[in-house]
């Protein structure tokens, strides 16, 4: 600046004033911008002193008038004895039972016309059905599919409920019965009930092996046919009182069809020989207490129609 | 004072030993043992050392070894906890690896507490112990308070990491979500955590600058407010003082409101808090910019750990927590939504008059999108606390998704940006060894959150659209089951952003490990506290 006054610039060699101010505008604008300082330094690092943003602070003052006009209609600040309950009269809970209740109001007389009629008259009425199938569905995604499978295709110990291979009957009312009480818990008198030995207990070892072979053997798979032919009489002696002279199981006591090369547990020789030595003693729960008429005779109706109904 | 350290060392060595004796879970006995060695070792060790003569502590020197170590701590934790991470997001796409000879010890259910603890408090933990003492000595211009204390803090921390850690895959847990570890070490971590506020208050209070700086008031409300949930959180009783196991005090409703009073503000002030403590000071010093905003960050500090603390109950929605406490927790989740931005502000303006330094400084770019990710995290957060939000997105991946944006975009990325700015400086070296590879470290990382967060995103909403899709009778369309078959493909995206992240980690540890072993600088002086 000293400079400049000292020697002033000749005449000609001014700048237009607007091209002056166009080369400097950039710094000018920086410098105007540039806010105060709080005059702390730590390390050196300042801070400047600008204003909080508008929009920050006005976004934050309505949540916060918001938050407490929400807190007036909705159930809110505790009190001694009880919250606020707040002026809408919200409740979660009557939420849900308003919300229940308007599905179960909906579908009552359908469910009671199910839980009425006889299970074959409802697969002769087309809307009944389609309903009960639907409704059996969903129950059977809540309850049954963990075991069963989603698909109903089974898993190992659990029966796939796509075949026709029943343990304990295929009709409706065998289905229904073995769904409402279950097979082998505890808690229900009425649970379809049998105990296979465990034939470790019983034959020896060698024994238990040629019985294991004449399994295969019935089953169509790969055996060794010596000892199948010694296993054939130790099974008429000791198996065939439950699973058939010919191996086609028994339903009345949920002896499994041994021909058909379908396995709960596992067709492998291995397997089987752990079937029989150790037995089996696969348990179902009863859904009767769990479940209402109308649900056990819905998910009865769809496990039914899912291919090996009878 | 030697004698008295030998004395209590003999019998935290005797004592373990019995307890190892007597032991009655494996957890328990593996960590009797493991605190057996340590104090049999440090008291052999303490024993070879009496009478040494030793150099009083310079004072004119700032106490950087504790923070080198804390940062060789990080950089190790990050890459296990990143990698366990990777391995159980493959573990939900692939169960198979639930390796059956790897059984009961590496299965989903406990390796997952071992990635959450590790990433939380071994990395998260480590960078804020290291970085805060880092910051504290220089914003007050003077050394740690404490002597060796704040080596204490830092060992007893790593103690505190092993032994938690070796209980998890041994079947010790307490069952409470970041708050698993069991009776015996949360007693030890209360005692490590009150050494470290004493060394951070002894520092503050020594001070010679007038003012205490805005990092400073994060990182104290971060170490004040963790200790006082973690002791309330954890109060329980032992079954037996020889065995891990420990009843809660409280119990039903009251034990899930505290445990996620507890579970959020671990998110508000050791993830949000202290991490906001890192970001005030390495931002600045980096960008070489004065902070944005006095104003803003006083008012956003008192606002934030007002609000967060009230903030929890959006954890127990539609739950049996009454409704009056789920609508207070949704209301102050919804009003601490410009508190958080209040520092995303302040970070991203700082950067106003540098904003070209995105273009050549990769670890400034790391902060930037560091801070990015805070804002979208902390606007999704109070966003998905809305009940009617929640009601789709609770127990979904959507929740995960959250965190992850948050916790890898914010807290892995602050860190970094820290740890690059940290390491040439605690080393006396002039520069990083390559910041090539620091870009490369930025793109994989973010191109993993990108993957990550997008399929949590899509994968969360659509389990919580078929959760809850019904009939037109009111039925339900979908089983448990299909849900997660069809989340199938979104976990195996997720698994891969996963692994782009550990990726990065890695190139980032290689990248500072050259930094460390390459030449020292010659033109920097040592870190000495300025003369008054």
């Amino acid at each position: 600046m000293a400079d400049d006054e000292n020697k002033p610039a000749p005449e000609d060699k001014v700048q237009p004033p607007e091209r002056q101010y166009a080369e400097n505008r950039a710094e000018l604008r920086q410098k105007q911008a540039e806010p105060p300082k709080t005059g702390h330094v730590w390390d050196g690092i300042e801070e400047y002193d600008n204003p909080m943003p508008r929009w920050w602070l006005w976004t934050f003052y309505i949540t916060i008038i918001w938050a407490l006009l929400y807190t007036i209609a909705y159930p809110a600040w505790p009190l001694v004895r009880q919250a606020t309950p707040g002026l809408l009269g919200y409740s979660s809970r009557a939420d849900v039972a308003q919300d229940i209740d308007s599905v179960r109001a909906r579908n009552a007389p359908l469910d009671t016309r199910i839980a009425s009629m006889e299970l074959d008259e409802v697969v002769h009425d087309p809307e009944l059905f389609r309903y009960a199938v639907a409704g059996g569905a969903a129950v059977y995604r809540t309850f049954c599919s963990q075991c069963h499978g989603s698909g109903a295709q089974g898993a190992v110990a659990f029966p796939s409920l796509l075949n026709d291979d029943w343990l304990w009957g295929g009709t409706l009312d065998d289905i229904y019965w073995t769904i409402a009480h279950g097979v082998r818990n505890e808690n229900d008198p009425d649970a379809r009930w049998s105990q296979m030995p465990a034939f470790g207990e019983i034959l020896d070892r060698s024994e238990i092996d040629s019985v294991a072979q004449y399994v295969l053997a019935l089953a169509g798979r790969q055996h060794d046919a010596a000892m199948a032919r010694s296993g054939e009489e130790l099974y008429l002696d000791n198996c065939a009182a439950c699973h058939g002279d010919d191996g086609l199981g028994d339903r009345f006591q949920g002896a499994p069809n041994l021909t058909n090369d379908i396995w709960q547990y596992g067709g492998s020789l291995a397997t089987i020989t752990e079937t029989i030595t150790y037995s089996r003693f696969g348990v179902m729960p009863s859904w009767a207490d769990r479940l209402t008429e109308a649900q056990v005779r819905k998910v009865t109706l769809y496990v039914h129609q899912l291919g090996g109904g009878e | 004072m030697d004698y008295v350290k030998l004395a209590v060392l003999a019998v935290v060595t005797v004592f373990a030993a019995i307890a190892a004796n007597y032991a009655r879970d494996v957890a328990y006995l593996v960590n009797a043992l493991t605190i057996m060695l340590v104090a049999g070792g440090l008291f052999v060790w303490v024993l070879r050392h009496v009478g040494d003569k030793r150099e009083p502590a310079p004072q004119n020197e700032y106490f950087d070894g504790v923070v080198r170590a804390g940062v060789i701590a990080t950089v190790f934790w990050g890459v296990v906890g990143f990698l366990v991470g990777t391995f159980i997001a493959f573990q939900l796409a692939w169960p198979q690896l639930n390796f059956d000879w790897a059984q009961p010890y590496l299965n989903f259910g406990r390796l997952r507490p071992l990635h959450t603890s590790a990433v939380i408090f071994a990395f998260g933990g480590n960078a804020l112990i290291a970085t805060s003492f880092y910051v504290v000595q220089r914003t007050s211009a003077a050394r740690l308070w404490g002597g060796n204390t704040a080596w204490f803090v830092f060992w007893g921390y790593q103690l505190f990491i092993v032994l938690a850690a070796s209980g998890y895959l041994l079947g010790a847990t307490q069952s409470k979500e970041y708050a698993e570890p069991e009776w015996y070490v949360d007693i030890w971590l209360t005692i490590v955590w009150l050494a470290y506020l004493a060394v951070f208050l002894g520092t503050l209070m020594k001070r010679r600058e007038p003012h205490i700086y805005v990092a400073n008031w994060f990182y104290l409300a971060f170490i004040v407010t963790v200790a006082m949930l973690h002791v309330v959180n954890n109060l329980s009783i032992p079954v037996s003082i020889w065995g891990s196991k420990s009843v809660q005090v409280f119990a039903g409703v009251q034990d899930a409101m505290v445990q996620w009073w507890y579970g959020h503000n671990a998110v508000g002030f050791f993830l949000t808090a202290g991490f906001l403590g890192m970001m005030y000071y390495f931002i600045p010093k980096q960008a070489e910019r004065p902070v944005y905003s006095y104003k803003l960050s006083i008012i956003h500090f008192w606002a934030l750990i007002f609000l967060y603390i009230w903030a929890g109950p959006h954890h127990l929605h539609y739950t049996a927590l009454p409704d009056w406490a789920q609508t207070l927790g949704m209301v102050f989740s919804i009003m601490l939504w410009m508190p958080s931005w209040g520092g995303m502000i302040n970070g991203l303006m700082t950067l106003s008059g540098a904003w070209d330094k995105l273009r050549t400084d990769p670890v400034i770019r790391m902060m930037v999108v560091a801070v990015g990710f805070y804002g979208m995290a902390t606007f999704e957060g109070p966003m998905m606390s809305i009940k009617a939000v929640n009601s789709l997105s609770h127990y979904t991946d959507w929740t995960i998704g959250h965190v992850h944006s948050a916790a890898l975009g914010w807290n892995g990325m602050i860190t970094f940006g820290a740890l690059y700015y940290l390491v040439p400086k605690l080393w006396n070296r002039e520069r990083l060894y390559s910041l090539a590879l620091v870009s490369w470290h930025f793109w994989l990382a973010t191109i993993g959150i990108v993957l990550y967060a997008s399929s949590m995103w899509v994968t969360g909403i659509m389990e919580g659209l078929m959760w809850r899709e019904v009939d037109a009778q009111g039925f339900l369309v979908n089983s448990f089951a299909q849900t997660v078959e069809a989340k199938f493909p979104m976990y195996v995206v997720r698994g891969l952003g996963g692994a782009l992240y550990l990726l990065g980690s890695v190139i980032m540890a290689y990248n500072l490990w050259k930094t460390v072993s390459g030449a020292k600088a010659t033109t920097r002086a040592p870190a000495t506290v300025p003369a008054e």
